[in-house]
């Protein structure tokens, strides 16, 4: 029984859209500073891109916090099960316009796929980015009478390490940006995202599942 | 309620820290507003040297007037002769070399090379009298010229070739009593035209900045703060902060932007940072020789052609020397955007008699040290003079060839267009040997530029250095510089990756369409 359903809080979308908006002005700033586009102008990229890092820090101290209060971290527990049938959908069954591999429920919203990819990002990527992205704002040339341990003889690893990351996100957000859209309906993803309601399948079964699943986070 | 509560934190959080991050810390206006202020304040006005009642007398000769001088201003002769003004040298200290006395008497130039056996003409720009050859006394109070730098009637003029005197027919008692502290026009006479004309050395001191305008120098500019030379090159007994780097070696005594300016003088944070490794006149300099051109290259190898046996001289479009029989081939340029180069404020200087290591490559005559690494250096903008110049291919020495002569038969070049002889008598001089043979090395020499602070509209913009078709530090060497550097694997793999995945989409997008118009045609 298809029913709409709450499926996105007010702070995972907030979180959600502002780390996209972030994001994109990140890129686009980023790569103005890198030389690859001319558009805010190069001070000005400067220091959006910095404004940006900050906020972009901030959000994710209290995106931690949520996922951490409210539990919704176990979602991005990788799984192995359904991991080829969601690969598999993706690639055949998508076409055929078979269902959808894994159903999404409050207490499971990702798929496989999702939770690797996100797990990924989540782990690895933005933290790298964070981190050689702090290491490049606070970078301290050799210079005198400073504190000797501060110095970085040479910014070009930590520069190529945060422009690789960069490419990478970028790559992400094409693929992600077209994955909405593989949803039961175009935009029923989208919708979700910004209303935080979807239609969903809520069979009996699935409510079995449901208590199963309260319990394992529970646990 | 509790949702909007916590989404109020959030933004209040966001926004907090952006705020932090963007307002202002101090106000550079407010600093620069007191600067003005703090020069606008004047002196005391000097003592009527009108009234004194031993400058009342007709002068017979210049010297009559410093032992006048020196009969009030008991000390100051002694602090003069400490100078370098008066010594041209001192001791440096020079990594390899130890403790050296460096000078114009040991140092050679890629202009006119060196002063020893030129001292007559050489000598209109030394602060003393008498100066005929190397034997000057050093010694002899007498001997110092007051005027020259402290004449403030503006009519003081040593002559061509008089060993330093000043012209026959001046009026010396008008000039005793119009003195004061040193002008523009006083410092400007002899480092104007250093190297035998108008701006031929520095490149960014020349005759328009007797008066300049804004353009050409912010802080000199007439109509603007008007500062003098010893508005910066402070003054203590004689002895003047600043030093050139043709003949300095030690990272002392310099004088700094950052003695009024501060090391944090701008509002944006961003900027400051760059003066940890990037010198004020790299920005605020970006074009000098401004008004007229200055001397890039010297080819001393094509001296000594004469027409029907007469010296001659040929100009370019801009009316400067390009030929001159007595010199060589010159280039001259204008407008120019300097040369960056690390430079922590040591340098080492070829100095007479030193032997040349290798004679196929260029010869740096003033090594300016630094780099990247090096915790003292910064990005300096400097003026390259390249030049071809006489050395001695047996020795492995440059020439100090005697050029200046009175008559001919004297051995000087300028009057006999001979290397050989001008060599001989010029080395014997200086009492280093000579083979006889004379062959000719390109050589190098850096003039850091410091002069000709633009409007700071003017100064250079982030994407001057900041990209990847001609920065201005293209050049400089040592570190990585974002929009300047890449790693190209890393931009070449990332675009793919972009790419691929872009294609990826539209292909699965494709079939996506394809199938579905399919099964509703069914």
């Amino acid at each position: 029984m298809i029913k709409k359903i709450y499926i996105y809080r007010a702070f995972e979308r907030f979180w959600h859209w502002m780390q996209a908006f972030l994001i994109f002005l990140l890129a686009a700033t980023g790569f103005e500073v890198h030389g690859s586009i001319k558009f805010f102008g190069y001070q000005n990229a400067v220091t959006y891109h910095q404004i940006a890092a900050y906020a972009f820090i901030v959000l994710i101290a209290f995106a931690i916090f949520w996922h951490l209060t409210s539990g919704q971290w176990k979602q991005y527990i990788p799984t192995r099960g359904n991991l080829r049938a969601q690969i598999n959908y993706y690639l055949f069954g998508i076409f055929k316009h078979a269902p959808h591999p894994t159903k999404k429920t409050v207490l499971s919203k990702l798929n496989p796929l999702q939770k690797l990819v996100y797990l990924g990002l989540k782990i690895l990527v933005i933290p790298v980015m964070v981190i050689s992205g702090l290491l490049y704002m606070y970078y301290r040339y050799p210079q005198q009478n400073r504190i000797e341990s501060l110095n970085i003889e040479s910014l070009a690893p930590i520069a190529y390490i945060h422009t690789a990351g960069a490419f990478l996100l970028i790559a992400f957000i094409a693929a992600h940006v077209y994955l909405i859209t593989t949803g039961s309906k175009v935009t029923s993803n989208l919708k979700a995202m910004i209303t935080g309601y979807e239609d969903l399948d809520d069979g009996e079964k699935n409510e079995e599942k449901d208590i199963k699943d309260a319990i394992l986070l529970k646990k | 309620m509790r949702k909007i509560f916590f989404l109020i934190t959030l933004i209040a959080v966001i926004v907090m820290s952006i705020l932090a991050i963007i307002l202002p810390k101090h106000s550079d206006n407010e600093s620069l507003k007191e600067l003005k202020e703090k020069l606008a304040a004047k002196d005391s006005i000097p003592a009527d040297h009108t009234k004194f009642e031993v400058l009342q007398k007709k002068f017979n000769a210049p010297s009559d007037v410093t032992e006048t001088c020196l009969s009030c201003h008991t000390e100051r002769g002694k602090e003069v002769m400490r100078s370098s003004h008066w010594n041209w040298e001192r001791q440096e200290y020079i990594k390899g070399k130890g403790i050296v006395s460096i000078g114009k008497k040991n140092a050679i130039n890629n202009f006119c090379i060196g002063v020893e056996g030129n001292e007559q003409s050489c000598a209109k720009c030394h602060i003393g009298f008498g100066m005929t050859d190397s034997m000057f006394s050093y010694t002899d109070q007498k001997n110092i010229d007051c005027m020259v730098c402290h004449d403030n009637t503006e009519t003081y003029v040593k002559g061509n070739e008089r060993s330093g005197y000043p012209d026959a027919e001046l009026d010396l008692q008008k000039i005793a009593t119009g003195i004061g502290k040193p002008k523009r026009s006083n410092c400007g006479v002899c480092h104007f035209f250093g190297g035998g004309g108008n701006n031929v050395k520095h490149g960014d001191l020349e005759k328009s900045m007797f008066e300049p305008t804004k353009e050409v120098d912010v802080h000199m500019a007439s109509e603007g703060p008007d500062m003098q030379c010893i508005d910066c090159h402070v003054t203590k007994e004689h002895q003047m902060l600043g030093r050139v780097y043709s003949l300095s070696s030690m990272n002392k005594n310099r004088s700094e932007c950052e003695q009024c300016h501060t090391e944090n003088p701008h509002k944006e944070d961003i900027l400051n940072e760059h003066t940890l490794k990037v010198a004020c006149q790299t920005c605020h300099i970006p074009i000098y020789a401004k008004v007229n051109s200055t001397k890039m290259e010297w080819d001393w190898s094509t001296a000594g052609q004469l027409r029907d046996g007469i010296p001659f001289e040929e100009e370019d479009s801009l009316g400067n020397h390009s030929y001159l029989s007595i010199k060589g081939s010159f280039k001259w340029e204008r407008n120019l955007k300097p040369d960056y180069i690390w430079f922590n404020g040591t340098a080492d200087h070829y100095l007479l008699g030193d032997r040349i290591e290798d004679t196929s490559g260029v010869l740096l005559l003033n090594k300016l040290n630094g780099s990247y690494i090096d915790k003292s250096s910064k990005i300096i903008p400097v003026k390259i003079h390249k030049a071809k110049q006489p050395f001695d291919p047996v020795t492995g020495m440059l020439l100090q060839p005697k050029l200046f002569g009175k008559k001919t038969g004297e051995g000087a070049f300028w009057k006999d267009f001979d290397w050989a002889r001008a060599s001989e008598v010029g080395m014997k001089e200086v009492g280093l040997p000579f083979s006889g043979r004379v062959s000719f090395i390109r050589t190098e020499m850096f003039w850091p530029v410091n002069h000709m602070v633009s409007k700071k509209e003017e100064s250079l913009k982030c994407t001057d250095c900041h990209t990847s078709s001609n920065s201005r530090l293209a050049g400089v060497p040592g570190f990585y510089m974002p929009a300047r550097d890449r790693s190209s694997i890393i931009d070449y793999s990332g675009m793919a990756i972009i790419l691929l995945t872009i294609f990826g989409v539209m292909v699965h997008l494709s079939v996506r369409i394809y199938s579905s118009l399919k099964r509703k045609i069914k």
